[in-house]
């Protein structure tokens, strides 16, 4: 079979490359309007008029050949060596019509690679509103290439986009831009000769590019600085030459193809908008009000679901119970499968909502204008306005939100992002949160419209973000580097969030959230019933045996009975054991060792609390009445004492103990991926262990 | 007069960079010699500030726009 045509997708960001993207693949997957989205490699199929399926690759939005950050290498990466397995047969070059001279920049290096390149100039509905007037036939025929006009949210154009692909030629066609070899003529001959390359600009390319490109060898790569050394080549300086050459022909081209009559009306817009936005009190009371307004959202609109899905286990628990035939498998399927499920789908709907509104903040450019606004604040505690973007976006989950870090250029600034961005109350803390306040914090209004429960929710957050300004801020002071830090930033203008791009967000994070939590969560469910129901050696034997004798059954109530050989089994079980042997350790954190038992089962990924919860109680309770964890939690005493286990002291220190702990494996993972050294989830590890552990004792020992 | 000195609303021509580092990456974003630019607003904590350059918004800190030499 005939290998499929591929297709790079190359643009500046917020030019509506992923919304291309999605109208010609169909495939579902985020996009946001903020720079830089766009991370990892995309790749889509695409059906093109004549039935011929096409491949489409997604490359990181930029606006230059030449990275500003680590995701911004990929694409010369690929567009330069014919080995890649992503090599494209066309390039598709996503240029916003409104902006049409930056954008162009990018069209001219890369026509330069010699590659066939067709452009798909989108927002042309844009430009015209804003009365610019651009000569489609006269710019494709100064460029010699095909120009296709989009209005690619409103799904114009995207047909004879399709059909220039499938009309495509082979070679390009494309006439030169500006002439390359004049910038470095004798290296850019040295190293064509030197690695076999025809191609005068991806020579030079390779000259200011060499350190970082993968398909070069260590002895290429010194060859090429011994090269370099030799014909005295300084990289920024015909960096520079080479910008003010493009720039002049573009001008020169544009000079015949467009013409502007008035200022941009989308821009105006925007510009009003901004005043407000980002203005120097009110921006900021804005800002606290879209926070303040998400999280009492989140609280409010997810109640009723919640509500409903708990009741649809509790019931399908009875049923179970009802119909089943009683053993082992039926409490391992009801008690340790059902109960673990049960504290996965109950908090759909808050994750639903929480990503649907980071979403919503990227999509519309609201996110850009907290970076701007932020960045002041942020670079005094060694952060970037940039940092501000997986900060929030840690608020749904640190492992997406430690990958967008990679748009933060500077290294300091990005580690220091990364180092605490795990610190920011995620997703996976909310059902611990949910569970904990429904507890211990009356379900009051305050001043008739403050939700109490929300506002303790909200006092979480807020906590936990200003615990990582305060880590990030000490480790400014730690951690060295003399490369300079910047801020160069595109403003997009305001635009209406696509719902069904939010919609797509919300469907694609429940689907992950269930998926891979979810399997984590329900295996460690069924372990942890194992561990509950059985004991090491005989001792479970004799509890039976003791639970029998006469003088027992005569000084309590069956039901009694019931509850003391239940809890005294699961004091005996294996997952008791572990629980105990840490019991020493967290007691001064007001932890008992069926909390115990939780933090060491949650250590893998933090959602699995509720679901252990879950577990040890229904094993716990009388098995006459099924109810939901969280009343079951309510009513649980030390068998000891008779005193309550969660006390209002103990649920807060175990609330901050989450806050602050590292207790999961994906996010000590990805951190490892995006370092390359495992000093720094190891440092991440215990700095947040010792945080958690120090802060909950201080809460515990003063709300005791 | 350099772009970190003028007010909002206030406007200027690029000159020259007196960074080259600086002048490689702002000229890619569309701060060219020649080029008119516009100080729209400054963030709420006094930096970074946002220009209006080749009909789009740029925010850039004042550090960095210190660099921009206008005519």
């Amino acid at each position: 079979m005939k290998n499929k045509l591929r297709v790079a997708l190359v643009g500046n960001p917020n030019t509506g490359k992923s919304t291309i993207f999605n109208a010609l693949t169909g495939l579902n997957q985020k996009i946001g309007n903020f720079p830089g989205v766009t991370v990892d490699k995309k790749t889509g199929i695409s059906k093109l008029p004549d039935g011929q399926f096409i491949e489409i690759v997604d490359l990181p939005g930029t606006y230059s050949l030449y990275p500003k950050s680590a995701d911004e290498t990929i694409v010369f990466e690929v567009l330069s060596n014919q080995n890649n397995p992503s090599y494209p047969d066309l390039v598709l070059i996503v240029a916003d019509a409104t902006n049409l001279k930056r954008n162009l920049l990018l069209y001219t290096q890369i026509a330069d690679l010699g590659l066939p390149v067709i452009i798909a100039l989108n927002m042309m509905d844009l430009a015209a509103k804003g009365n610019m007037e651009i000569d489609i036939d006269a710019l494709a025929k100064r460029l010699n290439i095909p120009v296709i006009p989009l209005a690619a949210r409103k799904i114009q154009g995207i047909e004879e986009l399709k059909k220039a692909i499938q009309y495509h030629t082979k070679i390009p066609l494309q006439l030169p831009t500006i002439d390359v070899e004049v910038i470095a003529p004798e290296l850019i001959k040295d190293i064509s000769s030197y690695l076999a390359i025809e191609n005068p600009y991806v020579a030079l390319q390779i000259a200011h590019q060499h350190d970082h490109l993968k398909y070069l060898s260590k002895a290429q790569n010194e060859h090429i600085k011994a090269l370099e050394i030799k014909y005295d080549f300084h990289s920024q300086k015909a960096q520079a030459s080479e910008t003010i050459a493009r720039y002049n022909y573009i001008n020169d081209i544009l000079l015949d193809t467009v013409k502007y009559t008035s200022v941009a009306l989308e821009e105006n817009i925007s510009n009003k908008i901004d005043h407000y936005l980002t203005h120097k009190f009110w921006g900021l009371i804005i800002f606290v009000g879209v926070l303040f307004a998400i999280f009492q959202s989140i609280f409010a609109w997810s109640e009723y679901p919640m509500l409903l899905i708990e009741t649809v286990f509790v019931w399908l628990a009875e049923m179970g119970h009802q119909y089943l035939p009683e053993g082992a498998l039926t409490n391992l399927l009801i008690d340790g499968v059902l109960a673990g499920l049960s504290g996965v789908m109950v908090f759909i709907p808050q994750i639903a909502l929480l990503f649907a509104f980071i979403s919503m903040l990227e999509d519309t450019g609201y996110m850009s204008r907290v970076t701007f606004m932020m960045d002041r604040l942020m670079r005094k505690v060694g952060l970037s306005g940039k940092s501000v973007v997986p900060l929030i976006g840690g608020l749904a989950c640190a492992v997406p939100a430690i990958m967008s870090a990679r748009t933060i250029e500077s290294w300091k600034d990005r580690i220091i992002t990364i180092m605490v961005t795990p610190l920011v109350s995620c997703s996976a803390r909310l059902p611990i949160y949910t569970l904990l306040i429904s507890l211990v914090v009356p379900k009051k209004m305050l001043l008739g419209f403050i939700n109490l429960q929300g506002l303790a929710m909200m006092s979480l957050y807020l906590l936990s973000i200003i615990t990582a300004v305060l880590v990030a801020w000490v480790m400014k002071l730690i951690i060295k580097s003399d490369l300079k830090s910047y801020f160069i930033m595109e403003l997009p203008v305001y635009r209406m969030p696509r719902w069904n791009n939010v919609g797509i967000t919300m469907y694609e994070s429940v689907k992950t959230f269930v998926t891979e939590a979810g399997k984590v969560i329900v295996a460690v469910s069924i372990i942890l019933w194992v561990l509950a129901s059985y004991g090491p050696s005989n001792k479970f034997e004799l509890i039976e045996k003791k639970y029998q004798t006469q003088e027992i059954i005569k000084g309590y109530s069956p039901e009694e009975i019931n509850r003391l050989r239940a809890s005294e089994k699961l004091e005996n079980s294996y997952a008791g054991v572990l629980g105990k042997s840490i019991e020493p350790g967290i007691k001064p954190l007001g932890f008992d060792w069926k909390i115990g038992i939780a933090l060491i089962t949650s250590f893998a990924a933090r959602e699995v609390f509720v679901g252990t919860m879950a577990t040890l109680y229904s094993v716990d309770g009388d098995d006459t009445k099924m109810e939901s964890v969280r009343e079951k939690m309510a009513k649980a005493t030390n068998p000891n004492t008779g005193e309550i286990v969660f006390t209002t002291a103990t649920a807060f220190s175990l609330m901050i103990f989450y806050a602050f702990a590292m207790q999961c494996m994906s996010t000590m993972a990805v951190v490892y991926r995006e370092t390359k050294n495992i000093k720094w989830p190891l440092i991440q590890f215990f700095y947040m262990l010792a945080l958690a552990y120090a802060a909950s004792f201080v809460v515990y020992q003063i709300l005791k | 007069m350099k772009l970190s000195q003028l007010a909002i609303g206030q406007q200027g021509i690029i000159k020259e960079f007196t960074d080259l580092e600086m002048s490689v990456k702002l000229m890619e974003m569309g701060c060219l010699p020649g080029e008119l630019v516009k100080v729209e607003r400054v963030a709420p904590f006094g930096d970074p500030i946002a220009v209006s350059v080749s009909g789009y918004q740029l925010s850039l800190r004042k550090k960095e726009a210190s660099t921009i030499e206008l005519i």
